[in-house]
């Protein structure tokens, strides 16, 4: 990294470290909200911006985690430390499944991602008939204080949750930058690239690309166990569907798959349009749902199309940066 | 013992047979050209033994192992490796990565490699554009990139699939050149697809000839181009008018 | 469990399923040409559904006839839609079309949630509960009429194909599509072309909808997923292959609602969906992609 870089770095980590100090509980909660998104923008990139594989059911690995440890927090009392392994486990096995199955029999492309919708949706309706984890009546966690922290049972204040997000996003990223430069990384972009010279020079394709999925499925777990600790309830029709997936890879496409920085770049932007968007709205005096989704999709939309490789790409040999 | 051996190879597509009893050899440390015309089943061949496909029957067998039916990762990794007929750059990656990406077969760390992908690339005079996107290749430096990538994984036996296509003569030359050091320096065996024959002339120390499938000469290329059958392939029958 | 509830059932299935092979007709026209997955299909479902509720509510338009303007508005629609939007594409990597469409359908979904709020409606119509009696089983009404107008309407796109020049042209598109440059066709007017007859279909397919079930700004994407999984189930690209799906799905999430419970339908649907694309990509009469 550049001397540049990495002095841009430590600035905005010193920013966001201080938030808490300056920012009201609103901001915080909008801050940790873009955060959760990065997160969860740069699992999904793990496998598509590395990788190659469109995954449009990610939103099954968020409602595994959240679900694993939410049952074992309120049914056997299991703090979410622990519970985030069940969640890891469940999640890695969903995800080697989905892969085994669609990488065996060669399902690429657009066909892969229409596979993981299938999952996720094929789960959601599943859970709704899981009477033990509450149906679509939802499964709630009692709320506790939120005066002091709690980091075991990941209860307090806003605060907590900020920092715990910060810190989730933070070894995301740090992960990502090191897989990257390692053996994965060049491996995982010859594949996406171009699988069969992939293949010709002399790498197994298949392993590497479950190592995608699996890596990527086991970080979007944590974020599931986050949601689940953080908001409380849980609703397999809101956790599972179709709109959360659409949601996580906002961030990315819009920042730019594949780079370090464009999920994070993409999910600030958008958390903080949107939620501006949606403080307009109601500052007009008008209640309309679904304004947020139209912004959302308006946005794909023109990055889609006028800027395909992102925000961050452009952005950063502006600012005279590498990736 | 030969260092690949083509034995008796059959393969057909929805009824159409692309190849029917093909046999040759290359020996260790030699230059085997592959020629024939247009449908002859050259690619095929190659396809075979690269491991994009099984053959139907028949065998291939590299220094003495079976290998037909092997995947193409496990392939490259017993020491074959291969170009494509229609480059296949890893388009997104820069010049040096994509060797890299090639050296890690051999290689423990992505220092190493790419301390072996700059030395690859140095040899084909590409150093200077190593850290430009491969995408923004011409085509001769395309191939040599593609070379460059498959030598990186240290084979035995390289298999050039129509290499010197869209070259011009004095690349082409340099081409040869280049593969005719690589042999006698590091004792490296080539298998090459070509139409070109200034190339196959130039470079083969033996020639096979394909025809609907089968081989109809194998020898010293002097000798093949003279063949009856040979010529009777490529420029057809005389006919009374 | 009576023989007469089960063919009820099933005969409720088929007719039902007609009507959903029409709309997925139009999909793997759409697919089978232009190559460009339409993700914004369920959607465009909707706002067909939407259309002939408002022409019933306010001209008192049975669905039947305002199929009729629906489905010549959407063949612009769908025109300008290719042609505009979608065209430039063509060439991109294929996940860069899909996800314009995804963009395209949350915008469809959500503008129909600003406009049309979260609650259902429906069409009122004389026959809707009106029914026949053959022996002792009993065939809606309306069912009938829907699938009758579904298999008319494919039977009229069949003909198309085969016998008009435009239809032919499409075809050879469709095979070829360098070839069909080369050879003059003016590929990108065939192609928004194709796009509009898709759009055509979805939207009688919809007008037929609004007479079997009540219609609301979220029954996009599910309706977009079944159109994917009767396609692939009955092949990419294979016209019959849609209707044979769509008949397939219809009967298939009839009995599990019949048996199982009737909100597991469509998760009966997804695990078909998964069996096919793992054992048999090309559907039951598609040719390999």
């Amino acid at each position: 990294m550049s001397a540049r870089a990495r002095a841009l770095l430590v600035a905005l980590a010193a920013v966001l470290l201080a938030l808490p100090q300056f920012a009201g509980s609103y901001l915080l909660s909008v801050a940790t909200l873009a955060l959760y998104f990065a997160y969860t923008g740069q699992a999904w990139n793990v496998m598509m911006g590395f990788a190659g594989q469109l995954s449009l059911g990610h939103s099954l690995y968020v409602g595994l985690g959240a679900y694993a440890a939410a049952a074992v927090f309120t049914k056997f009392g299991i703090g979410p430390w622990a519970g985030a392994w069940v969640a890891i486990a469940l999640c890695v096995a969903a995800g080697a499944a989905i892969g085994v199955l669609a990488f065996r029999f060669g399902i690429s492309g657009v066909y892969f991602a229409l596979l993981t919708i299938a999952f996720a949706e094929f789960t959601r309706i599943g859970f709704d008939h899981i009477g033990w984890l509450g149906g679509p009546g939802g499964l709630f966690l009692k709320v506790g204080q939120r005066s002091s922290w709690d980091l075991a049972n990941l209860r307090g204040t806003p605060a907590m949750f900020y920092y715990v997000m910060l810190a989730l996003t933070a070894g995301a990223f740090a992960l990502c930058a090191a897989l990257l430069k390692s053996r994965a990384g060049y491996y995982w972009q010859a594949i996406r690239e171009d699988e069969e010279a992939a293949r010709a020079l002399g790498i197994n394709t298949f392993r590497w690309k479950m190592f995608a999925v699996i890596i990527s499925a086991a970080m979007t777990a944590l974020a599931g166990v986050f949601f689940a600790f953080y908001y409380n309830n849980l609703f397999p029709e809101q956790i599972f569907n179709i709109g959360q997936s659409i949601e996580i890879i906002l961030g990315p496409i819009v920042g730019g798959v594949g780079t370090l920085f464009g999920p994070v770049l993409g999910a600030a932007l958008l958390t903080g349009l949107a939620d501006a968007l949606n403080n307009l709205v109601a500052a007009m005096g008008w209640d309309i749902p679904g304004v947020k989704q139209v912004f959302y999709g308006i946005v794909l939309l023109l990055v889609i199309m006028f800027l395909p490789n992102g925000i961050w790409p452009p952005l950063a040999r502006r600012l005279g940066l590498g990736r | 013992m030969a260092l690949l051996e083509a034995d008796a190879l059959v393969k057909s597509f929805r009824g159409l047979r692309a190849v029917g009893g093909a046999s040759f050899d290359v020996e260790p440390g030699s230059i085997v050209a592959l020629i024939g015309p247009n449908g002859a089943g050259k690619t095929t061949c190659f396809n075979m033994i690269a491991g994009v496909f099984a053959p139907d029957s028949g065998t291939v067998a590299f220094e003495g192992r079976k290998m037909q039916g092997s995947r193409p990762d496990e392939i490259c990794k017993a020491g074959i490796g291969r170009t494509f007929q229609i480059v296949k750059p890893f388009a997104g990656l820069s010049v040096a990565d994509n060797v890299v990406v090639g050296a890690l077969l051999r290689e423990s760390t992505s220092r190493g490699a790419r301390a072996v992908a700059m030395g690859i690339l140095r040899k084909l005079r590409l150093e200077e554009k190593a850290d430009l996107p491969a995408s923004t290749l011409t085509l001769p430096d395309r191939k040599r990139l593609e070379v460059a990538r498959a030598l990186a994984t240290r084979p035995k036996l390289l298999l050039l699939d129509e290499v010197m296509a869209g070259l011009r003569p004095t690349e082409c030359d340099e081409m040869v050149a280049f593969f005719r050091e690589l042999n006698r320096a590091d004792g490296l065996a080539i298998l090459l697809i070509e139409h070109v024959m200034r190339a196959v002339m130039a470079l083969a120390q033996r020639v096979v000839v394909l025809h609907h499938g089968e081989v109809i000469a194998r020898g010293a290329p002097a000798e093949v181009v003279r063949d009856p059958a040979v010529l009777e392939c490529y420029l057809g029958e005389e006919t009374e008018v | 469990m009576s023989a007469t509830l089960v063919a009820n059932v099933v005969i409720a299935g088929v007719l039902t399923g007609l009507v959903y092979g029409l709309m997925a007709l139009g999909l793997s026209v759409i697919f089978g040409v232009v190559r460009v997955v339409n993700f914004a299909h369920g959607e465009m479902m909707t706002i067909a559904m939407y259309a002939a509720v408002l022409l019933s509510g306010a001209f008192k338009l049975d669905p039947m006839l305002a199929a009729l303007p629906v489905a010549a508005a959407f063949f612009c629609i769908g025109y300008a839609l290719q042609a505009g939007l979608i065209n430039p594409f063509i060439t991109r990597p294929e996940h860069s079309q899909f996800i314009l469409l995804v963009a395209v359908a949350t915008i469809l979904t959500n503008v129909l949630l600003m406009v049309f709020g979260p609650d259902a409606r429906s069409v009122q119509t004389d026959y809707q509960l009106d029914s026949w009696e053959l022996g002792q089983v009993i065939v809606d009404k309306a069912r009938v009429y829907a699938a009758l107008a579904a298999l008319g309407t494919t039977a009229a796109l069949f003909a198309f194909f085969r016998f008009s020049r435009t239809g032919t042209a499409i075809r050879a598109c469709a095979d070829n599509h360098f070839g069909a440059l080369v050879t003059g066709l003016n590929v990108k007017h065939l192609y928004a072309f194709t796009f509009g007859l898709g759009a055509a279909c979805v939207a009688i397919a919809g007008c037929m909808m609004t007479l079997l079930v009540e219609v609301s700004p979220t029954v996009g994407p599910s309706y977009t997923l079944l159109g994917f999984v009767i396609v692939i189930v009955g092949g990419l690209g294979s016209m019959p292959g849609a209707l044979l799906g769509g008949v397939l799905i219809g009967v298939s999430e009839a009995l599990a609602g019949l048996f199982i419970d009737p909100s597991a339908k469509s998760m009966f649907s997804f695990a078909l969906l998964i069996v096919v694309l793992l054992f048999r990509p090309q559907g039951l009469l598609g040719r390999k992609a």
